[in-house]
This record gives C-alpha cells, structure tokens and sequence, in this order.
C-alpha cells in the first residue's frame, strides 16, 4: 500500500504533564473564584487585574501544556486519496482512540477544565453588576440627605456659612455617611444673592447665595470639579460648574441648569439651612436623583 | 516766561520718572485707558482697583497678563512683563494705596508635600489637572503651572485671577498654601517620571495611544514573528 500512513502507537504522555494541566486549571478556577469574592468585598480594583490576569495565565499554561505534551505531537504526511479502504479507516480509528488512552485521566482533567471554563466565565460576567441595578431602580432614589443632616468639609468639620465668601468652591460631605455613596458627594458654592433667578419654589434653597449641588455630573458621572467664576463680569462667562469629562457646564444661579455639554438634566440642587450655630444642614432632599442618568430618569 | 516754565517742567519730568518710577504716573500712561484716570474702573471696558490690592496687581503685571493684549482675547494670558521690575514695585504700590489685600505670604519650605498633593487634588486638579499642565474650561484656558513662582501662585489662590474662583484663608489656610506651593515646586516642576516617561502629563488619553499605537505596534510585530517561525 502505497503512500498509506505510517501509524505508530501514540507516545504515552508523561504523567507530570496531566498533573501540571490539573493544578493549572483547579488554580486558574480559585483565582476566578477568588476574583468574584474581591469583587463582591468591593476591593481595590488593581486585585481584580491581578487575580484575572493570573486566571488567563493559568489558564494559558494548562492549554500550552496540554498541546505540547499530552497530545500526540506526531505528523504524518501524505497524498491526498479517499479513506474507503476499511482496513485503513480502522488504523485511524485506532490512532486516534490511542492518542486518548494516552491521557489517563481524561475524564478528570475534562471536568477541571469544565469547572475552570464555568469559573472564569463567572468571574468575566460578574462585574456586569456594576452597571446598575437591573431590577429595583427605586433604590437610586433613596438619599443620603435628609432635613436636618449637616454639610462637612474634608478634615470632617462642619460647614460654616460666614466661612464661604462670595465667589468661594468648597467640597462637602453628607456628616456620617459613607464618601463612596454617589450622593454623599457636594460642591458648595457662593453666587451674590442679587445674581441668583432659582425658580419660585427654590427661592430658600441659597440662603446668602449659599448654593450645593451634587458632585455628579447627570451625564457619565464625572465629579463636576470645575467652577468658574469671573470676578469682573463684562465680556465673560458668567458663573458656572463645569464636569472636566465632557464639558457639561450648569448653571448654579437658576439651580443647575444645563447651559453646555452633554448632560441630559440639571445637576441635583440639595436645599441648605443655617441652623443657630451657623452651621450648614440639609433643608430637604435633593431635587432629583443623583448620578449618571439611567432608564429610569428622563427630567431632574 | 510761562511757556518755558512748562517747558523746562516737561524736560524735567521725565528725568525725574527715570530716577525714581512713579507709580501713579505709570497708571495714567498705562492703564488709565480701561481703568480710568482715578481707577474707578471705566463701564464695560475695566474694574474698579479700589480693593483690587498689591495681591492681584502684581499678579497681573509679573506674569505679563496686564494690560490685556486685545488680541489674544478677553482671557489675560501669560506673556513677557510689560514693565520692568522697579517699575512694576511703583505701580503696586499704588494700586495698594488703594486699598485691598497685600501680596500674600507663602514658604513653600514650611510646606508638605503629601497635604500640598491633597489639596491640590481637591481645590486646584479639577482645572489644572494633577500634574499641573492646565487644561480646559468652558469659556476659559486654565493655564499651565510650570511657570509660576510660589508668590504668583500664592497671588492667583488668593485673588482668583479671570474665572477661577478666590480661595479665602478658612479655606486654604497658610500652611496648605505652603503645602501647596511646595507640591507645584517638587512635584509639577520636576515631575518624578518613575516609568521614565511622562507622556506629556496630560494623563489618560496619552497613555491610552501609547497603549494603542505602540504597544498594539509590538503585538502586531510578535504575533508576526511568531507566525513568521510557524511557516518554517
């Protein structure tokens, strides 16, 4: 028989290499697991790199393994001709059974491949979570700021209205909750009260011109760290909050109007009060959600 | 008789300025067209100096921003000084006799650098960006801070020069005015660099398109070696 193939009987792989290709893919199938804990601590987020690019890697060397040695690396060469010979076509069904009798424990290493498969691809689709509640929006709504809750500065100490002079940026926190909440987030500003034209029902929001708003920009949810305020106002623009993303630019004067840029909505406006001590407080809730805008919202 | 009174009084004058600037002359010669003879501002064209102080007077004219070259806009930007410096110090002292803020005080040795970094991430990043190569605003070019010494930066945080708002000691109290200045000095002037490259400071876009351009160029070129050896 000419030009047949010369079929040899398959190498038997070496048994370090099964083992190196389980460990790999029992390991690659921790660290995705591990990846999904970190995720779900809401650690820092170089872990997650890290923990996924160890899982790929692991991954890697399993694969690299398994087709370097423990699949037959014999090739064979031949002209082309059709396989009806039965003789012959038994000979490759043989090969190729032989070159799977070369694995010992191929149903073993198939379910660790399984269950590293299953584990990574979790751990890819998990972090889909991040996009926002999928069911109960409602809870995007809830606030941070209540009547009555008092607006701190930086160090922790408790916003003086006579301490914010006219033309003055000052970034707040809601006393006593979480920094990392969106809404706990303010900018404060002061406009001269004359320059103010709130809507009717906003007119006690600003005592002294004392405006807060949130720090969210409503269109990607950028801090909106820009204010810009001429202290000469011929032939300038006038005073405004700028997100560095994308230039969406509010107007603090009528309440967060957007006057530039992308963003959908006003910023929130939060209502301020001076209590006794002259200190800043929450005079109410914001006037919309806080955040990037999602399906659930169309106007501030 | 008159007439050459007043002819010697020109001749005079001049020498005398010479010797000695004069402060109140240099602002009639100089600024008085948009600010006005008794620098009471003139209507749409300049403000009122009264209480402008030595603060925002020197900053203005140190860093070359007045008087406003028309051409480059309503913006005051950084150019060459148009006085020389004892001619400067005359008209700062004027426009202090006005009234208004003395030019602040600021050590950047007193400083340190990690509160400078803070506050300088909170009050000053948003516009500057955090390496302090300026950026963009709506309507404005918040400008590069490689240049400024301590004093002009002290000067601009105090006064609030064109639309950046003016940060009043119980927001930035001395020593993060110190901490500050020292963090533009050790950090914006002199970036670190611990990869070796700053990819002009300007933050994420740069790197994204050295990520793109020349490390995807680098893929590309191993992926070709690669398949180069698979042909063999």
């Amino acid at each position: 028989m000419r030009g047949a193939p010369k079929l040899l009987p398959a190498a038997r792989a070496p048994r370090w290499a099964e083992l190196v290709v389980l460990w790999a893919l029992l390991l690659a199938a921790a660290v995705a697991a591990a990846f999904i804990a970190v995720y779900a601590l809401g650690a820092d987020t170089q872990w997650l790199g890290l923990l996924l690019g160890a899982a790929f890697a692991l991954l890697a060397v399993g694969a690299i393994v398994t087709a370097k040695a423990l699949v037959p690396q014999e090739q064979k060469e031949e002209e082309r001709h059709s396989l009806d010979h039965d003789r012959e076509a038994l000979d490759v069904a043989v090969y190729v059974q032989e070159a799977e009798e070369g694995i010992t424990r191929s149903r073993l290493l198939k379910r660790a491949a399984g269950v590293a498969g299953l584990t990574v691809t979790g751990a890819l689709l998990v972090p889909l979570a991040s996009c926002g509640p999928f069911l109960d929006v409602q809870q995007l709504r809830r606030m941070a700021w209540q009547r009555g809750r008092r607006l701190v500065d930086d160090a922790g100490r408790p916003l003086l209205a006579e301490e914010i002079e006219v033309g003055a940026m000052v970034p707040a926190f809601a006393e006593g909750v979480d920094r990392k909440r969106l809404d706990a987030s303010l900018l404060v500003v002061r406009l001269e009260e004359a320059d103010l034209r709130l809507p009717r029902e906003r007119e006690a929001w600003a005592p002294g011109g004392i405006l807060a708003f949130s720090k969210i920009c409503t269109h990607a949810g950028c801090a909106v760290s820009m204010f810009r305020f001429p202290h000469y106002d011929v032939n300038v623009p006038r005073p405004a909050l700028v997100c560095p993303c994308h230039y969406s630019t509010f107007d603090p004067a009528t309440g967060g109007d957007v006057i530039f840029g992308p963003a959908g909505r006003p910023l929130p406006q939060l209502p301020v009060a001076v209590d006794e001590r002259g200190e800043l407080r929450a005079a109410g809730r914001m006037s919309g959600p806080v955040g990037p805008s999602w399906w659930g919202v169309q106007r501030g | 008789m008159r007439r050459l009174a007043l002819l010697a009084l020109l001749l005079v004058l001049p020498a005398t300025a010479a010797a000695e600037p004069n402060g109140r002359q240099l602002f009639v010669a100089g600024c008085a067209s948009c600010h006005g003879f008794d620098a009471r501002g003139i209507p749409e064209k300049g403000p009122d100096l009264h209480g402008a102080g030595a603060a925002a007077a020197d900053f203005y004219l140190r860093t070359g921003r007045m008087p406003l070259d028309v051409a480059t806009g309503e913006q005051p930007l950084r150019a060459e000084p148009a006085y020389p410096p004892e001619e400067i110090r005359a008209l700062v002292e004027y426009l202090a006799s006005l009234g208004g803020p003395p030019i602040p005080e600021v050590r950047p040795e007193r400083g340190n650098v990690s509160d400078g970094q803070h506050a300088f991430a909170t009050y000053c990043a948003g516009c500057h960006q955090i390496m302090g190569e300026g950026g963009v605003v709506t309507g404005a070019i918040p400008p590069p801070l490689k240049d400024s010494t301590p004093t002009e930066l002290a000067e601009a945080v105090r006064v609030g020069p064109y639309l950046m708002p003016a940060f009043g000691e119980r927001q930035i109290d001395q020593h993060t005015l110190d901490s500050i200045a020292l963090y533009v000095e050790r950090v914006v002037k002199s970036p670190p660099d611990r990869g070796g490259w700053g990819i002009g400071h300007i933050g994420p876009i740069p790197e994204g398109m050295v990520a793109w351009l020349l490390a995807g160029g680098a893929l590309l070129a191993v992926a070709r070696i690669i398949g180069r050896r698979m042909e063999r």
